[in-house]
């Protein structure tokens, strides 16, 4: 493995410390997206622009991500815990009472915190993990454990449990990487079971509708239900081929709900087809299947964990969007990688490739 | 590689990683194949099916608002009703180039830059065939000029959209509060699709306590639409349900009253009626307009007022919290009735000062030269201070608390109005609790007089006074009175008729103590003397005086040398008639010196304004 020989063809791209295939991935659905986007808000070309110079933004971000050699994330990642916490402490402080603010203000404001914490956790779970013996003892564990509970558990508050779990699950899926046994996997599945009476307690009305109408779409008229109905009569009509770019009837007459955002997959089903879909999917394999050759590949504790972890929390967000659109998961706040409207989730999710180049490119000079 | 502080085997390690990713990779590949099956059987097996639907998907659900109830006062004034108001709109399909429109309206209606952006903004949202608002809050002149030249203009017209507006505007700004746009907290706490087509929702005042009552339920239409999006027809309609009116137990008339009273000063009134808690007046004064603050024309009226240093946002009458003096002396005097401290004829001797033992620090009365022997009336009659602090160092501070704990002092009184004080009634264990320190048996002395830690709003101390007045039965007071369905006319009432609790304290003490508060009032020794004369209906009340600076041992000021932020606060506590009490009222004027002086004349005023008016008084003189 050491003696690999140097590939000159990759030569200008390796200096920038760009991994060529999560590169291309990245930039042709990025392109899918904003056509897609495009049709969604009604040709609206203001949006899809605004969209576009996002995508710009979170690339340049990505780029400078992948030039920092990997030491600087361990070096920094308890700090970055440490702040994203703070933050999200500071969003649940001032966040409260605050009648006079409008929603896009306070939206913008909590957002931020939240989704920066899908990186910060998983990689504060591998640094701690990283310094100890693995596979990890109970007591590790626990610790790693409560590094994913306290931040997910002020996510879920502001509330948002969509963002709450998809940070618990990037942490905890460190501790999976990490070699814990499965009888201990076991033991905290059947722990999660047993709790759930106690969490169905604690869900908010709008929650717990959304969990039932999973199991009967056709309940209220004007919630959730009606949505995940509409939503399938896209998927479903969209049939092999599709209706064609901006034919879409059921997004173009307003049938879906946050059709430019949660819902686009909605979308992108209904005016491209089977075909079309099947091309996004073998996109999101291609990245899928790179995150986890370069976590293969990764040197280190660190690298390795936290490069499988952001690959695996890539696949949980394509996974848990394009269920709930097809109506197999409940509907939680969560976007469609490249594809849905939004800035910050965005912008992360590029930061968290440019991790993955840079554990990717800076392996030789690690090893050299 | 490894890190060398770590004793592993780096072998199993990356084997053990290795066969996770293997794991993961697995399961990820299974759980695609799960999407894709899926997919397969809505988009392949089952395309058909859903192409039918789709096509027969011209149905649209669209929400229709309720209409919000209306609010009365008790004698019939409107308080909050549904206005129409004009904005101009546009339909881009249907009108020339928006500049060219702005250009020919000019003549007509002024359309600012602002709105051409807001214009804008909204337009990029809109389809082609859908109305985009480009003026709003047209006046009547306005209205009136387009409507001779719209011949003109294909494509624009006005639309009427309901808004909320508040006849009496001030004058009941703190009782009836104000709407506002819905935002994210509220969003939490309602029924989504209940405000379906809403965008408003009750922000303060009555408008948000009742907010239930007044918004109704949302109904819906299906309607058909077009390839394009147009209605064609609607297909099912379910009505909404309007939103309730609200009927208060506020009287108009009084209230106008006490705010006309409170006029140049910061103050309060709150005025009960002792037989069922129902408020009768709230005023607190400044005030603010609450049509304004959904006034598009002044953008920023919410931050001036909230900027205002004499804060017309805060409701003093709920919210303030005083010392209160003097006007708790008939409590306390009650107390020591009821718990065997004192019978009537037990005296005390007042030098003008009092000290406790071993101690040199003397609690001066506010009658310099004392009042010499006094038994307990006239200690009420003439406020005798340092009858009182004997009486609460009889009395203790926990009986104290509890006693007075019992006619809602240092708790909410539970009014049906937000943002409510609690005050504060002391207590040794309070005073470990939020000071970390014990509590000193001067505390208890300066209590005896309404001073020291203790705090009082004026709503506490109203509907202290109507428990007092209606025979110590203990309800929360009310601002609403009952709901009316707009269909059937049936009323409703807001609170279920609940057991009432009891003070329970005897008659004769009660007897006493109300008699003395009848002679502060009547009696030629009375501190409030001025304020029962000449008067058909007899009086009882209380004056009271809170210090707001603490004045050194041995040092002379006089109340009015003093810069008027530090000058006593006036209390008047009063009710009437004394045989069979019709309303209990609380006067605060805010720096005003004396209560007697200050407060207690307004309360005559407005005792007057409603116990006098025709009808009562034929009543009154009948009886």
């Amino acid at each position: 493995m050491d003696g690999r020989p140097m590939d000159r063809r990759r030569g200008h791209l390796y200096r920038l410390h760009i991994d060529p295939f999560l590169l291309w991935g990245v930039l042709i659905l990025s392109a899918i997206g904003l056509a897609v986007l495009y049709s969604a808000t009604g040709q609206d070309l203001g949006a899809t622009a605004r969209q576009g110079s996002r995508m710009l933004l979170g690339m340049g971000i990505m780029l400078v991500v992948a030039s920092l050699a990997p030491r600087y994330f361990l070096m920094w990642a308890p700090w970055l815990y440490v702040a994203g916490l703070l933050l999200l402490c500071a969003v649940a402080i001032a966040g409260t009472g605050t009648g006079a603010q409008r929603w896009l203000d306070l939206r913008v404001v909590r957002f931020q915190p939240s989704e920066m914490m899908k990186v910060f956790v998983p990689m504060m779970v591998a640094w701690y993990l990283q310094k100890r013996p693995l596979p990890p003892r109970l007591g590790d564990l626990l610790v790693g454990a409560a590094l994913v509970i306290v931040p997910a558990a002020l996510v879920a508050e502001q509330p948002d449990l969509g963002t709450a779990a998809l940070i618990a699950a990037a942490g905890l899926s460190v501790v999976f990487l990490s070699g814990v046994s499965w009888r201990l996997i076991g033991v905290a599945a059947a722990g999660v079971v047993l709790s759930a009476p106690f969490f169905w307690y604690h869900l908010h009305d709008y929650q717990r509708q959304r969990l039932l109408t999973l199991v009967d779409p056709t309940g209220d008229p004007l919630g959730t239900g009606y949505h995940i109905i509409q939503s399938m009569i896209a998927v479903g009509s969209g049939g092999l081929y599709g209706k064609g770019w901006l034919n879409g009837t059921q997004s173009h007459l307003e049938f879906i709900p946050e059709r430019s955002t949660d819902f686009i997959f909605a979308v992108l089903c209904e005016e491209f087809g089977f075909m079309g879909v099947v091309v996004v999917l073998a996109l999101y394999v291609v990245l899928i299947a790179r995150g986890l050759h370069i976590a293969l590949e990764a040197q280190g504790r660190f690298a390795r964990l936290m490069a499988g972890s952001l690959t695996l929390t890539l696949f949980i967000y394509v996974f848990v969007n394009m269920g709930m659109v097809i109506g197999q998961l409940p509907v939680v706040g969560i976007p469609l990688p490249f594809i849905s409207y939004g800035g910050t989730s965005l912008v992360t999710l590029l930061a968290s490739f440019g991790i993955l180049m840079s554990f990717q490119t800076h392996r030789r000079l690690l090893s050299g | 590689m490894v890190d060398p502080l770590v004793i592993a085997d780096p072998a199993t390690e990356q084997f053990v990683f290795r066969r996770r990713v293997w794991v993961a990779a697995v399961a990820m590949g299974l759980l695609l194949l799960v999407i894709v099956g899926r997919l397969l059987k809505l988009q392949v097996v089952e395309h058909g099916h859903y192409t039918t639907l789709s096509q027969d998907n011209r149905l649209k659900v669209v929400p229709v608002p309720p209409t919000r109830g209306l609010i009365y006062t008790r004698d019939g004034f409107v308080l909050a009703e549904n206005r129409p108001s004009f904005s101009l709109e546009v339909v881009p399909e249907r009108a020339a180039k928006i500049d060219e429109v702005v250009g020919a309206l000019r003549p007509i209606i002024d359309i600012t830059p602002e709105d051409q952006a807001r214009f804008q903004r909204v337009l990029a949202s809109k389809r082609r065939f859908e109305g985009v608002p480009l003026r709003l809050d047209l006046d009547d002149g306005e209205v009136a000029r387009f409507a001779v030249e719209r011949h003109r203009f294909p494509g624009i017209d006005i639309v009427a959209r309901l808004t909320r507006h508040y006849p009496l505007g001030p004058e009941m700004a703190h009782i009836v509060g104000y709407m506002g746009q819905i935002d994210e907290a509220d969003l939490k706490v309602i029924d989504v699709p209940n405000y379906g087509g809403t965008s408003h929702i009750g922000k303060n005042g009555v408008e948000r306590v009742h907010e239930k009552v007044l918004h109704g339920r949302a109904g819906y239409q299906e309607v058909e639409v077009n390839a394009e999006g147009r209605v064609q027809r609607v297909v099912k309609r379910i009505a909404p349900e309007p939103g309730r009116d609200l009927y208060l137990n506020v009287d108009a008339g009084l209230q106008r009253a006490a705010m006309e009273a409170l006029a140049g000063y910061r103050g309060a009134v709150v005025a009960i009626d002792p037989r069922d808690l129902g408020v009768l007046a709230l005023a607190s004064t400044p005030s603010y307009d609450p049509n304004l603050l959904a006034n598009s024309q002044r953008p920023r009226y919410y931050q001036e007022l909230r900027d205002a240093p004499d804060r017309p946002l805060f409701n003093r009458a709920l919210q303030g919290q005083y010392p209160p003096g003097s006007t708790v002396k008939p409590f306390f005097a009650l107390a020591a009735l009821d718990y065997g401290v004192r019978n009537p004829s037990n005296t005390a001797w007042c030098p003008g000062w009092f000290s406790l033992g071993g101690q040199k620090h003397r609690y001066r009365c506010w009658k310099k030269g004392g009042h010499g022997t006094v038994p307990l009336r006239r200690a009420v009659v003439e406020s005798c201070d340092v009858y009182f602090y004997r009486l609460a160092q009889d009395l203790g501070i926990g009986r104290m608390h509890t006693y007075l704990g019992q006619f809602g002092f240092g708790r909410k009184t539970g009014v049906d109005l937000p943002a409510e004080s609690t005050g504060l009634m002391p207590s040794q264990a309070w005073k470990r609790r939020a000071r970390h320190a014990p509590w000193y048996p001067g505390e208890t002395v300066i209590t005896g007089i309404g001073q020291g830690y203790f705090l009082a709003t004026p709503m506490q101390l109203a509907t202290a006074t109507a428990i007092l007045a209606n025979g110590g039965r203990v309800l929360p007071p009310s601002v609403g009175g009952h709901a009316r369905d707009r269909g059937t006319q049936v009323a409703i009432p807001l609170r279920p008729a609940d057991k009432v609790p009891d003070i329970g304290t005897s008659t004769e003490h009660l007897a006493e103590v109300l008699e003395a508060m009848a002679d502060v009032v009547n009696a030629s020794n009375g501190t409030a003397r001025q304020v029962g004369m000449g008067s058909t209906y007899r009086i009882a009340g209380k004056t009271g005086t809170a210090q707001v600076f603490g004045i050194k041992q041995k040092q002379k000021v006089k109340n009015e040398e003093l810069p008027e932020h530090l000058r006593d606060h006036a209390w008047f506590i009063a009710f009437a008639p004394v045989e069979a009490p019709r309303i209990a009222l609380v006067v605060l004027v805010e720096h005003g010196g004396s209560g007697s002086g200050a407060a207690a004349p307004i309360a005559r005023k407005l005792l007057d304004n409603y116990l006098m008016r025709k009808a009562d008084a034929r009543q009154l003189t009948g009886g």
